[in-house]
């Protein structure tokens, strides 16, 4: 199993705590005083949902958690699944709203994502880090109120709320980054 | 840009500062045969080929710290001097730490460690007043650096004060549950010198230099580095190092002490560095025999401080992080 120094412990990096495949969600590098380094890290496990503190030392490593990550697009919900289709092997996978959590929110049928496998089972989904969306309820913009930098919510065609500046209408397409779940610019289409 | 013409009017105000009392600049060799040999400390290995492609390698270092250097300039008689140049340290990254960084570097002949603090305090104090009205700020704390002196407290008042207990008398136990309580998980297994570090850097630290910047002075011996040590008194009967460390708002600044002289125990220190980092599996560093020979020439009594200049602008400038008054970072995966 390949190891992580604690200088690889940064935020996005994917290792193995007690056993189960995590993401590290911060990272804090300290050194007190001509004393001896520490991280700490906060991992978020793509099994339970949890999130799990850990400190360690300079010179302890940590294992790199064994994922296997696939290119796949999104095909159609039934019920409580995602369908998704491999897009090398064109195998067909059914993922759980568990399991995706909340990319959920910014998937649209024939969107590209990653699946991310853990001892041959789906643990997590990638949506892109960008996605453009269509409003499809918002309150009007109140005239004049433009220049005045205020939001309002609005819902996406996905059932996604988000918050968006008060000239967006109904109706028009926005770019939203899915990592903040934050609204970037509207979009022409 | 303007962070950038800011940060050039503040090295400028700095280097006025020294030379309007009498310090000489200098400027000592990035490539080192020896990086200063510290167990936590690791250098950047640099490879030359003084022959041409075909030669045999050199294995040489970036400097850690322009110490061993200055310390040579200063017993060859330079009388006071400062540098304000890069440093590196590799495996150093995160909010307050990068692999390279601009550190100022001063000595000053015949002063101890409390004058070195007088004078920090001066060279902050007037920084802050020219460039922000008297207040360090940082993530959302703020450290006035006006009428006030600058707070002095002990290492050991540091912990009392912050955690009600003392960091080399009371037992591990005890230590161990500060840290369990201030929601930090120690790794397995911690010795003392683990949990005080921890103790230090995730509670104690933060809380330092709050409302106006606090000096921590008396380490422990065992933390002395570079810096002599005296023996216990009044009512602390312990030796301790004549070192101290500048804070505000939460952020260590710099690192002084009064200069250990004396050339047998400087070659002590530097053999237990090296025998701790075998302990820790890291390779030993070489002794840098001109600097050991310096000293044994005859260091003057001196007090020498190191500051790092991109966190104190970042303070002045009430700048969220190093990057934001650095022009470039490294660039690193």
């Amino acid at each position: 199993m390949s190891m992580l120094s604690h200088t690889e412990l940064r935020k996005g990096v994917k290792l193995e705590i007690n056993g189960e495949p995590g993401i590290i969600v911060s990272s804090d590098f300290v050194k007190p005083g001509k004393g001896q380094a520490f991280t700490r890290i906060k991992v978020r496990s793509f099994i339970t949902g949890n999130t799990l503190e850990r400190t360690v030392k300079s010179n302890e490593k940590m294992p790199k958690a064994d994922v296997e990550e696939r290119n796949c697009q999104f095909l159609y919900k039934d019920g409580e699944d995602y369908h998704f289709m491999d897009s090398t092997s064109y195998d067909q996978l059914a993922i759980t709203a568990e399991v995706l959590g909340d990319a959920a929110k910014w998937m649209e049928e024939n969107m590209e994502a990653r699946l991310l496998l853990w001892q041959g089972r789906a643990i997590s989904v990638e949506p892109p880090n960008f996605v453009e969306l269509e409003i499809t309820e918002c309150e009007p913009g109140i005239k004049g109120d433009t220049a005045q930098g205020g939001t309002k919510p609005v819902t996406l065609s996905t059932g996604a709320i988000i918050t968006v500046p008060l000239f967006i209408n109904q109706g028009e397409w926005v770019r939203i980054d899915t990592r903040t779940g934050e609204y970037m610019e509207r979009v022409k289409k | 840009m303007q962070g950038l013409r800011l940060r050039a009017e503040i090295i400028d105000a700095i280097r006025e500062f020294f030379r309007s009392r009498g310090s000489l600049e200098v400027e000592t060799p990035a490539i080192v045969p020896s990086p200063g040999v510290d167990a936590h400390l690791d250098a950047i290995g640099v490879v030359l080929r003084p022959a041409g492609d075909d030669g045999p390698e050199v294995a040489r270092w970036l400097a850690t710290s322009p110490e061993y250097h200055m310390k040579r300039l200063l017993a060859a008689g330079s009388g006071p001097i400062h540098q304000l140049g890069k440093s590196w340290r590799d495996g150093e990254r995160g909010r307050l730490h990068e692999p390279e960084f601009t550190m100022l570097e001063w000595y000053l002949p015949g002063a101890d460690d409390s004058a070195l603090m007088d004078q920090t305090e001066q060279l902050v104090r007037a920084l802050a007043d020219r460039f922000a009205d008297g207040v360090l700020r940082h993530d959302g704390a703020e450290a006035a650096t006006g009428a006030e002196p600058f707070a002095r407290m002990t290492f050991r008042q540091a912990f009392h004060e912050h955690l009600g207990l003392d960091p080399l008398d009371d037992p591990e136990r005890r230590l161990g549950l500060a840290l369990r309580a201030a929601g930090i998980k120690a790794p397995r297994p911690a010795n003392r010198d683990d949990l005080v570090d921890l103790l230090l850097a995730f509670v104690v630290q933060p809380k330092l230099g709050l409302g106006r910047p606090c000096f921590v002075t008396d380490w422990p011996e065992s933390r002395a580095a570079l810096a002599q040590v005296r023996p216990g008194r009044d009512d602390d009967l312990r030796a301790s190092a004549a070192r101290f460390e500048l804070y505000a708002c939460g952020v260590e600044l710099c690192n002084g002490y009064h200069e250990l002289v004396d050339a047998t125990e400087q070659q002590r220190r530097i053999e237990a560095e090296n025998a701790q980092r075998a302990a820790l599996g890291k390779a030993p560093y070489p002794i840098d025999k001109d600097f050991l020979a310096a000293l044994e020439a005859g260091l003057p009594d001196c007090a020498g401080n190191a500051l790092g200049v991109d966190r104190l602008v970042m303070l002045l400038l009430a700048a969220e992080s190093l990057g934001d008054v650095r022009s470039f970072l490294v660039d690193l995966p």
